[in-house]
């Protein structure tokens, strides 16, 4: 039965990805650790790798926020499950809050009423992209509260350029210390508009840390951007250190010639993703 | 300092600890976030009993994830929650019911710090996100309270844990402040970030 298949696989992607940091997380939290020369910070490191190990061994989750489960589709306008895949998704977050377990996350703003299954309103959301072709893949992307409050957006004054962009997020960055659980992964969204340059930010999140924009000039400013974040000493936890972030990456849209949105997205070292491919056929497969 | 306390500590053992210090705690320790603080502040108010001493215990702020497990609960994960949102009221919490250790992550603001001084207490850090880890070092949950009203994440969890850390002291009781030392080498770091961006 396709649906039951399908709902088994989202469940799996979603304990795969609450229980096993991917390994360019751990590969970067580790070349971290080798770096650290503050005995404070390089506590927190080999606190992180411990209980990343714990999780993955133990298939339990990471961290208590379990995070708000966001999945990100790309939708191959041939696919024969398109019409009913959120139902799917959506009974999926219920299957996993109870099996995996998750934390209940989803609260009611007027409310406060939580019902308890990481469902509600607009929840769990998904974000959709058509493309072509009958394949579907899906990214999982469970994120903390913690690193989500420090993220933002600014409107920036055209005029300050590059300079002001740097500028901008290294300060914010700097001035978010601890409280995103450092190092962290820095999603940089510039251009289109208040909600186009946050959302760049976050799918600037999903990338592997390791992989580098395609254009080179911007591939340099994240370069820049990640090397002046890091000669900060904020550090692991905020505890003072070497690593502030592990990965800056940087996506841009054209924009309006009066608007300079910038959208700095803050990622947890907990960089928690999983993928999902369908096949018109049905045939699925879960990856880190 | 490493040091191995079994709770309850009292007022002068907790005097001699120092921003620094790295804490493994044995015995019990209650969470609270915003809402289980609120509901023990109207508690005070309305002079009405609480279910627990938390004098006797660490304060933990966490939002665990725990499982039914026949009569009793498991702890699934339980790392710290960000501690400053508690800020708004952490200092009247303290003076009401005496924590002699507060558990969470980011430290806190200057009303913590004095209460602390006032109290005698410390705020420990737990590395953030370590919820697996933190799991392991509780040997069960002894109750819970305010459940239905408040939900899993913001309801008073009594653990009894061991060996429970490593915890960082990072604010204490003789106005340290781990966060406050490393300001100045931040603003100076960030006057070479500028200049540099500026070049």
């Amino acid at each position: 039965m396709d649906e039951a298949k399908i709902r088994s696989a989202l469940v799996d992607a979603m304990r795969v990805a609450a229980t096993q940091l991917p390994s360019d997380v751990v590969d970067a939290l580790r070349a971290a650790r080798e770096r650290e020369t503050s005995p404070l910070g390089a506590a927190q490191l080999d606190a992180i790798l411990e209980n990343v190990d714990i999780a993955r061994d133990g298939s339990i989750p990471m961290c208590q926020d379990t995070g708000i489960q966001t999945f990100f589709v790309e939708a191959g306008t041939d696919s024969p499950f398109l019409g009913r895949l959120k139902d799917w998704i959506d009974r999926a977050v219920v299957e996993a809050t109870d099996a995996i377990p998750l934390r209940p996350n989803t609260v009611d703003p007027f409310t406060g009423e939580n019902p308890g299954d990481n469902t509600g309103r607009y929840m769990p959301f998904v974000n959709w992209e058509i493309v072509d072709g009958d394949e579907i893949r899906i990214t999982v992307l469970p994120k903390g509260g913690g690193s989500e409050n420090m993220s933002t957006v600014k409107m920036l004054p055209p005029g300050v350029g590059l300079k002001g962009i740097q500028k901008t997020v290294v300060e914010h960055v700097v001035s978010c210390g601890g409280k995103p659980c450092p190092p962290t992964i820095v999603g940089v969204g510039i251009g289109g508009g208040a909600d186009i340059a946050l959302k760049l930010g976050k799918k600037a999140v999903l990338r592997e840390i390791g992989s580098t924009h395609p254009e080179p000039e911007i591939a340099a400013f994240e370069r820049e951007l990640l090397d002046l974040i890091n000669r900060s000493g904020v550090g692991p936890m905020g505890v003072g250190g070497a690593t502030t972030s592990l990965a800056v990456h940087v996506e841009v849209a054209h924009r309006h010639p009066a608007s300079l949105p910038l959208g700095i997205l803050i990622q947890c070292w907990a960089d928690r993703r999983a993928h999902v491919r369908l096949s018109a056929v049905g045939t699925i497969e879960v990856t880190r | 300092m490493k040091r191995e306390l079994t709770l309850p500590i009292d007022e002068a053992r907790t005097r001699e600890l120092r921003v620094g210090d790295i804490l493994y705690l044995t015995g019990r320790i209650f969470t609270a976030r915003d809402e289980a603080h609120h509901r023990m502040l109207e508690a005070r108010e309305a002079d009405e009993l609480l279910p627990f001493d938390p004098s006797r215990m660490a304060l933990f702020h966490c939002g665990p994830v725990v499982r039914k497990a026949g009569d009793g609960w498991e702890v699934i994960a339980a790392g710290p929650t960000t501690s400053v949102r508690m800020e708004l009221f952490e200092d009247r919490f303290l003076e009401a019911f005496r924590p002699r250790i507060v558990i969470g992550k980011g430290g806190m603001g200057a009303r913590t710090q004095a209460a602390l001084e006032t109290v005698g207490a410390v705020y420990a850090h737990y590395t953030g996100g370590a919820g697996a880890l933190a799991a392991g070092r509780i040997e069960r949950v002894e109750a819970v309270h305010w459940l239905d009203e408040l939900g899993m994440p913001e309801a008073a969890w009594i653990f009894a844990a061991r060996d429970f850390g490593p915890l960082l002291v990072t604010m204490d009781s003789a106005g340290g402040n781990l966060y406050r030392d490393l300001e100045p080498t931040i603003a100076e770091n960030m006057k070479s970030i500028l200049a540099r961006i500026e070049e």
